[in-house]
């Protein structure tokens, strides 16, 4: 765990123990950034990354270990101590008013004042100067609530530095983000190390690691199991360190693909035999922000075939899906499972004609976060477990422990509450309510089934999928990552203001084409 | 027991412990403080309440009633509602028992009789459940809004009801009833002579048990918590939201409904006006010490009976209000004890960050200030 020092330590977390009751989250964790660089800190879920930082930000108290800061010992300290030292720590979710403007915002606790005012004026230009220097440009004027999630980001990138941050911790800042907006936050990263700022960056994303990195630390099950240097090491090597065996990654570097792949690019052809199990037709569906979120989108999905939309998220993918599931009304339009009109139907009668629903939200829509595995494994299906009105409790937990070992939820407790469960734990779940062996389907929703998920975790779910399609199920796979649908997917569509300004071939797709249609670079053929 | 399990009762446990701790505490300044020895006070509150069968009696009486409409608030909690109609339900449900009594000849079959009395209430109190109910799923009329000021409404229905057209002159309560009463508890124990305390305690343990099985043992009750716990993943599961939440506040205005049972089929036999007198609000505080278990509530409720019969006691010590501070003080106590006090009893020093187990999904999905 040693490696040759160019320049001084900015952070120094050696030995770093924190258990919350049973769980250890950190076991003996250690962890050296160096002024200047930009540290990349990786793991699977559950790994205790964001444990380190928070300890790090004064979130948390270790229970054991020492902490220092430009070498000084900060063992134990507070929020405000962190901040004062220049740590600043941007949060995966915004803490963000929405109803104030960026520049209130940004100042938001350090107002500057006039005569006892409020002085906005002088906040903008705050908002303004800071932009300059670091390349982070926005409005100062503007609501919170009018911005992007790229754009949210940045005020919350811009409001830490404000507050005189020279230590930069984010946490998964690019899960959220499309991919020109990644770009976008790469360069500001780095004009933050060139400007003397130290960051400390947690990812899942092997490229963005390999792109953005000085070094690397890569956490396991609480643990620093390895160190790399960025320029000396591969993403398999990433990888196989972050899961403790050996992984198949594709020369994209991040996209798992499994023993199937060849049989991926198969054309649309070849399914037009069988009847479609999912119709959609001249679909309309509303938002509180639009009345045409979704607009006028048809298509139809064979057995056997996995139809994926790619797009950058906010485009009337999530109202699309929701409408499907039934969870929103469709203005107008048709939707059909089979030869089934269902446009009106409830999730249930849905659920009941073969829909399955891997939902974009797990933590809002997919979970319940209080209920034990078990329970969860049996929504929506909580009728099939029900005796004369009451639950029966031997068959529910017979069934979870079938599932969980099926698989592979850990720890594999059925009476454990979902939120105990890491992000890719909770998704397995999700996978194997929706497409384990107690659900009869025939339609499968899939919407970022690998959100925020570990590499193994992503492995696994797409040989579900992959399975699933083999079986003569058809999906419909919405995923942010653009390799996810290219790689799963039989044919794509790119949906751009509710609207599929293209669908084609997934042999005929390319991320740079497809990146085109995202951006409209490329109109509709 | 196993560890988690025996995790769970101390957890749940704590708050309203720690809470009556402090109130114990704030409750020994306020003696002190009117120059009377805190342990002479708190003797004499313990001995007029359980030191006796006839004060042990009232306490169980005040406690059946307490149960009811804490019983009412839990129900609807577990949904996600908040039904702070309790007062109206309650008093509605005294008036239909004793219209069931008068309706019933004399002679009728006492069994009968007592549970059509029941059945009366409880419909009484269904019905003024079911309007914020409905008013929620149909108009999303907000139901703390709408039970407060039903309240008023129904209270101000049953004042003129009994004003106008059945009321024993010169009084404001109706006639005795021909039939249904509950027989008292001195029947069987004779040490209870003369307290109220009736046999609607056993209603109020076969609602327990009932609303305990309810709740945590069928897939009604499971589809309840998920509303309550998660609106959107439970419509996302197959769960009629709507339905649920209407079916959640109608029931808990049958739970306080059959709350006035206990006064009016066990205790006086006729319907008074006003009889209700502020239980079903207490009963509130009731449901939030007894963590919306209703086994918690049955004892968060002889708690605040024991306050309120062994208050009586203390008249010529100290002011009786000082009971109704000690109910406020605990009350507090538990209110600012989820889960803040206890973290910080705990020993954590940090409660802005307390998820430790999954990484990056923790957070919470809707964090108050989310920009997006």
């Amino acid at each position: 765990m040693t490696t040759p020092r160019t320049s001084p330590l900015a952070v120094r977390m050696h030995d770093i123990s924190k258990s919350f009751g049973p769980v250890r989250a950190n076991r003996n964790a250690s962890l050296e950034v160096a002024v200047g660089e930009i540290h990349a800190l990786v793991g699977e879920n559950g790994a205790g990354k964001s444990t380190l930082m928070r300890i790090l930000g004064g979130l948390l108290n270790a229970d054991s270990g020492i902490m220092d800061v430009n070498g000084r010992d900060v063992t134990g300290w507070s929020t405000p101590d962190a901040i004062a030292a220049g740590v600043g720590v941007v949060h995966q979710h915004f803490m963000l008013v929405p109803t104030l403007t960026v520049a209130e915002n940004l100042v938001l606790g350090k107002e500057p004042t006039r005569g006892g005012q409020f002085d906005n004026r002088r906040a903008i230009a705050d908002v303004k100067r800071l932009g300059e220097e670091t390349g982070l440009v926005i409005d100062g004027t503007r609501l919170i609530s009018d911005l992007s999630v790229g754009e949210a980001q940045r005020v919350e990138i811009l409001k830490t530095l404000y507050r005189g941050a020279k230590i930069l911790v984010l946490d998964e800042p690019t899960a959220v983000l499309s991919p020109p907006e990644v770009k976008d936050l790469a360069q500001v990263l780095r004009r933050v190390r060139d400007g003397g700022g130290t960051v400390i960056i947690i990812t899942h994303r092997l490229d963005e690691v390999m792109d953005l990195s000085e070094n690397i630390t890569v956490m396991r099950a609480g643990e620093t199991v390895a160190r790399f240097r960025t320029r000396d090491t591969n993403p398999a090597e990433i990888a196989q360190a972050m899961v403790g065996r050996h992984v198949r990654l594709t020369t994209r570097e991040f996209a798992i693909v499994t023993e199937t792949t060849p049989s991926l690019q198969r054309s649309a052809e070849s399914h037009t035999a069988a009847a479609d199990a999912l119709i959609v037709r001249d679909l309309v569906v509303a938002s509180s922000r639009k009345p045409h979120e979704v607009d006028t989108v048809s298509f139809t999905i064979h057995p056997g075939e996995i139809f994926g939309i790619a797009g950058v998220e906010g485009n009337g993918q999530t109202e699309l899906i929701e409408a499907i599931a039934g969870l929103r009304h469709a203005t107008t339009g048709y939707v059909g499972i089979g030869n089934r009109d269902v446009t009106a139907a409830s999730p249930r009668e849905r659920a009941d004609l073969g829909l399955s629903h891997i939902p974009e939200d797990r933590q809002r829509r997919g979970l319940i976060l209080d209920y034990s595995i078990a329970d969860n494994l049996i929504l929506g299906m909580q009728h099939r477990f029900t005796r004369r009105g009451a639950l029966d409790a031997h068959a529910i937990t017979e069934y979870a422990r079938a599932q969980i070992a099926a698989f592979d939820i850990r720890p594999p407790d059925p009476l454990l509450p979902a939120r105990a469960l890491s992000g890719g734990n909770q998704q397995k779940v999700v996978v194997a309510r929706e497409m384990g062996g107690g659900r009869d389907y025939s339609v499968l929703l899939a919407s970022q089934p690998t959100r925020g998920v570990d590499v193994g975790a992503i492995e696994f779910i797409h040989s579900q999928l992959i399975a699933a399609r083999e079986a003569g199920k058809a999906i419909l796979l919405v995923s942010a990552e653009l390799n996810e649908v290219l790689s799963l997917s039989d044919r794509v569509a790119v949906m751009t203001g509710g609207r599929f300004v293209v669908v084609m071939p997934a042999a005929d797709a390319t991320e740079e084409l497809l990146g085109e249609y995202m951006t409209g670079a490329r109109a509709a053929a | 027991m196993k560890p988690e399990r025996r995790e769970k009762i101390e957890e749940a446990l704590f708050a309203p412990l720690v809470a009556i701790l402090i109130a114990f505490v704030a409750g020994d300044i306020l003696m002190l403080s009117f120059n009377q020895s805190p342990f002479v006070v708190w003797r004499l509150l313990l001995e007029g309440s359980w030191g006796n069968a006839y004060g042990f009696g009232q306490v169980l009486y005040k406690a059946t009633t307490l149960s009811f409409t804490g019983m009412a608030v839990a129900f609807a909690y577990r949904a996600g509602l908040f039904n702070i109609g309790g007062e109206g339900q309650l008093a509605a449900g005294g008036l239909a028992a004793a219209l069931v009594g008068f309706a019933l000849p004399v002679g009728f079959p006492a069994i009968l009789a007592i549970l059509l009395g029941c059945l009366g209430a409880a419909a009484a109190g269904g019905v003024v459940g079911a309007v914020p109910g409905y008013l929620r799923v149909r108009f999303g009329a907000h139901e703390v809004i709408t039970t407060i000021m039903l309240n008023f409404v129904v209270l101000a229905l049953l004042n003129w009801f009994i004003a106008t057209k059945l009321r024993v002159p010169e009084t404001l309560h109706t006639p005795e009833i021909h039939a249904g009463a509950i027989p008292r508890l001195s029947a069987i124990l004779p040490a209870f002579h003369g307290s109220a305390a009736n046999l609607s305690v056993i209603a109020v343990i076969i609602t327990a048990v009932a609303m305990w099985y309810y709740m945590f043992r069928t897939r009604g009750g499971y589809e309840l918590r998920a509303v309550g716990l998660q609106p959107d993943a439970a419509e996302y599961g197959g769960i009629s939201v709507r339905r649920v939440l209407f079916s959640a506040m109608t029931i808990s205005g049958v739970i306080a409904g059959l709350g006035g049972i206990n006064f009016v089929l066990g205790y006086k036999y006729y319907y008074e006006d006003g009889f209700a007198g502020g239980t079903g609000f207490l009963g509130i505080a009731v449901a939030l010490v007894g963590r919306n278990n209703p086994f918690g509530i049955l004892i968060a409720a002889l708690f605040f009976a024991t306050l309120s019969q062994g208050g009586l006691a203390l008249n010529a010590f100290v002011p009786k209000q000082m009971v109704d501070v000690l109910q406020g003080v605990v009350i507090i106590a538990i209110a600012a004890s989820v889960p803040e006090v206890q973290r910080i009893l705990l020993g954590a020093r940090k409660r802005l960050v307390d998820k430790p187990l999954s990484e990056s999904a923790a957070a919470p999905t809707q964090p108050p200030a989310a920009a997006v």
